[in-house]
């Protein structure tokens, strides 16, 4: 006979999950709404996502001041964890969210934002990153990198265009494999310790003193095989360009932060105890490929004759960059990773916006590719204040001070200093100067060049409307001023860090 | 308003690029001039009310920036940063003055007001942070300058300055970051504070190590040999003003940087890599003088004589004695002056003729008495002609480098001799002999405009040439204090020798003083 399981409704804390639920409940009342009058303009779904998502922002910061009061916050059987990772991490998600989902209310008329599920399923998308880093039970996370990839391929094929189907395809049989290479991994870290939290297979492992290394090592690899497709990390970076390119600007700009700060905060929960277990091999994977994905990708980036392949490469090189946070692993460094990722989400969001307000419908005669650096051309000729925010941009994530990536820069390499890994440092740095001549490049372009195509009207406004000047207004001051929030930020983020005892 | 004309002197140009957005393009040179006329004025204010007995910084400000990692907004004049503020100014004035006709000018104007905002914020600097992010911003309105406004291979030459540049500096930033992690290891505190880092004593391990960090981003800006083959493509494709700018500014960064952070931060370093940099700074001063003999194009002769008295600064710097230091600041000034000038003039016959090779010229003296005149004094100048402005700082940085060692002291001076071989050879060359060239018989001499630009250089080449000393004082004592906080971090017993110690000789003449009575 079963005994009758009893438990307290109070004991299973069920405010933890208010931040992810409000975006299911969000997409099905946009569901709904479809259900009862369909072929409703897409202004109102993307107000009313904007709204589900502001109210998603003030459940984080209920459980901001919650965690800042009584520390970290367990719920639902021990499943969810709100510590101040999560907290961070979420409101990176949802801010970044809320800036990209105006995006879709363009000049041109794109097809997918006609389709309500398109912002049904961006809300999913949204709760499933919420649950991948508010947990540290491997099943769990499992369950919101599914909810939220699946959504996230759905999204890409709705661009209709070639290369969109193609790029869903291939992070999908990307995708696919990387799950796999988790569920492998997960499985082998269960038969190991008996255990799917985190915290437990690292007391457990602790306790035998790692005894079956062979096994946490097969273990760790499927694992970084898998987080490193996520990550797009060399040699698991093969699908980005090409998923960049086939889907749209804005999603690829929300592409290169969102889903990235999930599988970071995901990577420190797990790579955090096994460096600091002293299994030395990971540590100098890890470093091999942190220091690859940078400099290889800052390399591919240099011959690239399209804006938004190199900015794809750029992106890869930043998340090696960020990487690094994790093989250091000190409070600074990991507070650092969360810094940069802040100050990189306005500069590359802001980036890729500028891509995507400049979009052409039909690609003119002589340019290649939707974003080509012939596009650009000259561009200060046409329009200089679109030329100079490009440039803004640019020169940010070059790392040139006081633009707000130099900051997060700054922070990142000190802590590499800090934590003793002074060749990184070095290696950190001379990357960036690498990466100066592609964003250069653009530069060049449009500053120093003659226009190369001609363009019936201003090119870089076609497709720009109120709410996407906005958006980019945003991101311009964010960019420009981030001087005035770095302290503010970086005492909230080494506070939270701190206290989740990373 | 005297509490906050440091940060007025910095801002001023730039809130005077934004509003000048609006001016309309016809009105913009005169935008231009009146803008730069009063950041002159505002730098002559600062020089009239600056205190020259006070060997420490003056008008310090101190806003806090990012207070949790150390960084601080501190900005400080003393008498080293004072001349060569108050002569960024100037060049910004005579600059836009003497613009001929460009395309653009609009935007020229606003990119020279931004990169006079870097220029006088790297000088004010006293926060390492705050020092980069003027320094790594001077490059970008250089760039465009070069870029969009220079010769045909202007991309080329813009791309591979910024990128010399930039690579360098971030090296430097990583020796900055290992500088604060140190002070805060000392004290438990982050400060990037430079005063802070005056007062930390390193082990001589880590000064060598910290000193070739900081050496890499300063010697690329210098530039010094072998970092310097940026410096005659940006030369060579740089517009006129372009190129003053960066021979009279923005190379003197470098320099500057090395007195202000390589000399009192590593006092060990730089005496142990004392002769190694003045063996490097022979070199340079030899062979790009061989080089600029070699030269057909009038530009890149007064580039490469330019990056050969750099040379001279350098030795003078690492001569680690007050005279040698004096001096190498005072030939800042002077070379700052003197090549800007050379430049200036290389545009006047450029605008005219529209080619810089000297084999196109040739009797000019016949047909342009007055340009001939005043790029005779110039030259003069260059050379280091007593009674010209070069002569005093060369002379005492010698002098400085001569307690040091006499035999690398002597190759120098036998070098500045080679030096005054291609300088007269090239004026002999466009000036003396016939007028070959029909197109030259007509040339105009210099107009008003040219001369307006041109006289105070010469006026201000003489005199201070014959009276360097309003100049040289507040130099000297700002400097003295300087070595003398050098010889008191100094740990190896080599070091406590090279570098003099500067009570002591108060000290030593007060009590000859007594036993005078």
């Amino acid at each position: 006979m079963l005994s009758p399981i009893n438990i307290s409704m109070e004991s299973l804390n069920l405010m933890t999950l208010a931040p992810m639920l409000i975006p299911v409940v969000g997409a099905l009342l946009i569901l709904i709404v479809d259900l009862f009058k369909s072929g409703q303009d897409k202004s109102m779904y993307v107000m009313l996502s904007l709204l589900i998502l502001g109210i998603d922002f003030a459940a984080l910061l209920e459980s901001a001041g919650v965690f800042a009061k009584d520390g970290t916050v367990m719920g639902v059987f021990d499943v969810m964890l709100i510590d101040g990772l999560a907290i961070i991490s979420q409101f990176i998600i949802v801010a970044a969210s809320i800036l990209f989902i105006p995006l879709a209310l363009t000049q041109k008329r794109f097809h997918e934002f006609a389709y309500p599920e398109f912002f049904a399923l961006f809300l999913f998308m949204i709760s499933g990153f919420q649950f991948m880093v508010a947990t540290d039970n491997l099943i769990l996370i499992f369950v919101g990198l599914e909810t939220a990839s699946l959504a996230l391929y759905t999204l890409i094929a709705m661009h209709n265009r070639d290369k969109s189907f193609e790029a869903a395809v291939k992070y999908f049989t990307m995708g696919a494999l990387a799950a796999g290479f988790y569920s492998f991994g997960s499985m082998v870290f269960y038969a190991l310790t008996g255990s799917i939290e985190i915290n437990q297979i690292a007391s457990v492992l602790a306790a035998n003193n790692y005894a079956d290394i062979g096994f946490v090592l097969v273990a760790v690899v499927f694992m970084l095989a898998s987080f490193g497709f996520k990550l797009s990390m060399v040699p698991f970076h093969t699908w980005t360009p090409d998923v960049y390119e086939g889907s749209s600007a804005a999603l690829a700009g929300y592409m290169s932060i969102v889903p990235k700060i999930a599988a970071f905060v995901v990577a420190m929960r797990l790579f955090e105890f096994l460096i600091h277990s002293g299994v030395i091999w990971l540590e100098v994977v890890l470093y091999v490929m942190v220091v690859v994905t940078m400099t290889m990708a800052n390399i591919w980036a240099l011959v690239q004759s399209d804006v938004k392949r190199m900015l794809a490469y750029s992106s890869i090189s930043h998340a090696g960059f960020v990487m690094a946070a994790i093989l250091i692993g000190t409070t600074q460094s990991n507070s650092a990773l969360f810094l940069y990722w802040i100050l990189f989400s306005f500069t590359n969001l802001g980036s890729f916006t500028m891509l995507w307000i400049s979009r052409q419908k039909n690609l003119p005669h002589g340019q290649s590719s939707d974003h080509s650096f012939d596009k650009f051309a000259g561009l200060v000729k046409t329009s200089p204040l679109a030329a100079s925010i490009m440039a803004l941009f640019m020169l940010s994530l070059a790392g040139l001070p006081p633009f707000a990536l130099f900051w997060g820069k700054v922070y990142m390499i000190s802590s590499a200093v800090t934590g003793g890994y002074t060749v990184l440092a070095l290696i950190m740095a001379l990357n960036s100067a690498i990466a100066g001549y592609y964003y250069l490049k653009l530069i060049v372009y449009m500053f120093m060049k003659e226009p190369i195509i001609i363009h019936d009207g201003d090119v870089s406004v076609t497709n720009a409307t109120l709410p996407l000047k906005t958006i980019i207004g945003v991101a311009t001051i964010g960019t420009i001023f981030a001087l005035v929030a770095v302290n503010p930020l970086l005492e909230f983020i080494t506070a939270f860090v701190y206290n989740s005892g990373y | 308003m005297l509490d906050h004309i440091l940060s007025i002197l910095i801002f001023f140009p730039a809130l005077a690029a934004v509003l000048g957005f609006v001016v309309h393009k016809d009105s913009m040179r005169s935008y231009g001039v009146a803008v730069s006329i009063i950041e002159f004025a505002l730098s002559l204010w600062l020089w009239y009310a600056f205190d020259n007995s006070v060997s420490g910084m003056q008008f310090m400000e101190q806003v806090a920036l990012i207070p949790a990692f150390g960084i601080n907004y501190i900005v400080g004049v003393d008498g080293i940063s004072l001349f060569i503020v108050i002569l960024a100014a100037f060049f910004t004035m005579i600059g836009i003055a003497s613009l001929t006709d460009t395309k653009d000018i609009k935007n020229m104007i606003i990119t020279l007001l931004f990169l006079q905002m870097t220029m006088v914020g790297v000088f004010f600097a006293l926060d390492a942070i705050v020092f980069y992010v003027f320094w790594e911003l001077s490059l970008v309105p250089m760039l465009y300058i070069i870029g969009a406004w220079g010769g045909p291979r202007r991309i080329y030459a813009s791309v591979k300055f910024f990128l010399y540049t930039f690579a360098g500096s971030l090296v430097m930033l990583v020796g900055m970051l290992f500088m604060a992690y140190f002070y805060y290891q000392a004290t438990g505190q982050w400060s990037f504070a430079l005063l802070d880092w005056y007062r930390l004593i390193l082990p001589e391990t880590f000064q060598l190590w910290l000193f070739v960090a900081f050496f890499f981003g300063f010697a690329i800006k210098v530039p010094m040999f072998p970092f310097h083959t940026w410096l005659p493509y940006a030369h060579g494709q740089a517009p006129t003003i372009g190129s003053v700018i960066l021979a009279a500014i923005l190379l003197k960064m470098g320099t500057y940087a090395f007195i202000r952070f390589s000399l009192p931060l590593f006092p060990d370093a730089a005496v142990f890599f004392m002769f190694p940099i003045a063996i490097l700074a022979i070199i340079m001063i030899i062979y790009t003088a061989m080089v600029a003999y070699a030269q057909k194009d009038i530009k890149q002769v007064v580039a490469y004589s330019s990056v050969s008295h750099m040379g001279v600064i350098i030795l003078g710097t690492f001569a680690l004695n007050v005279e040698g230091i004096s001096g190498s600041i005072f030939l800042m000034i002077a070379h700052g002056v003197v090549s800007g000038a050379l430049f200036l003039l290389v545009g006047v016959i450029y605008d005219r003729r529209h080619t810089k090779l000297m084999s196109e010229f040739g009797g000019l003296a016949k047909v342009m008495p007055k340009f001939a005149t005043i790029f005779g004094i110039m030259m003069m100048a260059s050379v280091g002609l007593p009674l010209t402005i070069n002569f005093v700082g060369e002379f005492l940085s010698l002098l400085g480098f001569y307690q040091q060692s006499h035999i690398l002291t002597l190759l120098a001076g036998i070098a500045i001799i080679v030096g005054a071989i291609y300088m007269l050879a090239a004026y002999k060359k466009m000036f003396f002999g016939e007028v070959t060239k029909e197109e030259n018989k007509n040339l105009p001499d210099v107009n008003k405009r040219e001369l307006i630009a041109l006289v105070p250089l010469v006026i201000i080449t003489i005199w201070l040439g014959i009276y360097p000393k309003p100049v040289l004082g507040p130099i000297n004592t700002s400097v003295e204090a300087v070595v003398e906080l050098m010889h008191e971090k100094a740990q190896s017993e080599e070091a406590k020798k090279r570098i003099p110690k500067i009570v002591e000789d108060i000290v030593i003449t007060k009590t000859s003083m007594k036993e005078a009575h």
